[in-house]
């Protein structure tokens, strides 16, 4: 086929006219789709054309298309045409997708697992500063026990033990006395606890005649787990009694009250 | 110029496509019709009915046919060629000296682009009466080879050739 005289018989013209029967129509498009020159000229038809039929025109008649639209019912709701682009790979979005909800899953569990640790450590701390309560009380109980060991332990104490008297057969006390530090220390972990309103008085004795002196009372007996007291005791004592008195302690011991009693051997 | 994406739109009935149809061809379609109307009103009134008709029928397009352009150039002529066996049309006491579109335009002062009016002015100053006469029956009025050459009594062998020497001197005025 002679493309430039295919082109210059004046038949693309025609073509665009719409002026062609339908086999030299069919003739024109298969041409054209052959042969890329070809349809470039119908198009350089086309464009002269549409430029002399525009000149033609009175006005520009953009204003009827508002009423064209009327008449159809468009909604306006289509989307702005796009020019069709090959189909985007989807992929990277969804693995991007993907990406978001795993770490925000990874956030959720981290978020999850430090407030336990948290609590963890809350609970730790507190239950650090029990047993720190704990060792404390304890260092204490130590020392106090040291105390009491040393004092049992030194030679130069006088260990006089407190028999149990009638009003309380099974009664028992001690005292450990150091005259040099002119201190009594009080065992009376064999005595009953005392009735309510009752108080143990603790008493130095002079037997010849008999003469009670207080060293006081034992007014926390209860609180004191050792159930060991100590007490100054500058007297010449020859003998250790204990008695059940009304609160505050007595003047001079209620001796039907007497609970023990112990004479110093020299 | 024609895209067969647009197209494609147009055929599923999206509206900014029509839209766009409408952008690309109402002018040159209102032109068309208006040149053989000769009325503003009453083109108007067809131009409406050919882009109805454009959204309408938009499926029974096919490239197989032939340029979309000459699609919608078929409706309009048929729509506007309707429209003067209308009582509307017969009622207008109009002038009708202007036979050809050559009148339209050496009347018209108000081109919307300028510089293809300075180019179209040139034209018809320098076109031969046959060529105004080939391209009015041919292209705007829609005429058949055999009706042109019984209309214009030359030989119907002729009339593609002749008519392409016109277009050319029409492209080169308009560097197409």
């Amino acid at each position: 086929m002679d493309i430039k005289q295919f082109i210059s018989s004046g038949i693309l013209e025609l073509y665009v006219y719409g002026a062609l029967s339908e086999k030299e129509n069919a003739e024109v498009y298969n041409a054209l789709k052959e042969h890329p020159e070809i349809e470039e000229e119908v198009k350089e038809i086309e464009k002269s054309l549409m430029k002399l039929s525009a000149a033609t025109a009175p006005y520009n008649p953009e204003s009827v298309f508002n009423r064209i639209k009327e008449k159809l019912n468009f909604t306006d709701n289509d989307v702005d045409v796009i020019p069709i682009t090959p189909k985007r790979n989807k992929w990277p979005s969804y693995i991007g997708w993907a990406a978001s909800v795993a770490l925000l899953i990874g956030l959720f569990i981290q978020f999850n697992k430090n407030k336990d640790l948290r609590q963890q450590l809350v609970e730790s701390q507190i239950e650090q500063n029990l047993l720190e309560g704990k060792i404390n009380v304890a260092e204490e109980d130590l020392s106090k026990a040291k105390t009491l060991l040393s004092v049992l332990r030194d030679k130069d104490i006088l260990q006089i033990p407190l028999q149990a008297q009638e009003i309380a057969p099974t009664a028992y006390a001690a005292v450990y006395w150091d005259k040099e530090k002119q201190t009594a220390y009080i065992d009376v972990a064999g005595l009953p606890t005392p009735p309510p309103g009752k108080v143990y008085q603790v008493w130095s004795l002079k037997l010849d005649p008999l003469t009670p002196t207080s060293l006081g009372i034992l007014d926390k007996f209860t609180e004191e787990e050792t159930k060991i007291f100590s007490f100054t005791n500058p007297n010449e004592s020859e003998a250790f009694g204990i008695t059940l008195e009304p609160e505050g302690g007595s003047e001079s011991p209620t001796l039907e009250q007497l609970y023990t009693l112990g004479v110093v051997e020299s | 110029m024609q895209s067969n994406e647009l197209i494609l739109q147009l055929q599923q009935k999206n509206e900014k496509a029509f839209q766009r149809i409408y952008e690309m061809y109402a002018e040159n379609i209102f032109g068309v019709i208006y040149t053989i109307l000769r009325d503003e009103t009453l083109s108007e009134e067809v131009l409406q009915d050919v882009f109805v008709k454009v959204w309408n029928k938009a499926d029974s397009y096919s490239e197989k046919k032939g340029r979309f352009f000459t699609w919608i150039l078929n409706i309009a002529r048929n729509a506007a060629i309707d429209k003067t066996r209308s009582v509307a049309f017969k009622n207008l006491q109009q002038n009708q000296t202007a036979d050809y579109f050559v009148d339209i335009l050496e009347e018209k002062s108000n081109f919307s682009n300028k510089m293809d009016a300075i180019g179209i002015k040139k034209y018809i100053n320098i076109l031969e009466p046959i060529c105004k006469k080939v391209i009015d029956l041919l292209f705007f009025k829609g005429y058949t080879q055999k009706e042109a050459s019984e209309e214009l009594d030359i030989p119907i062998g002729t009339i593609k050739t002749r008519n392409r020497i016109c277009i050319n001197k029409l492209r080169e005025v308009l560097e197409v």
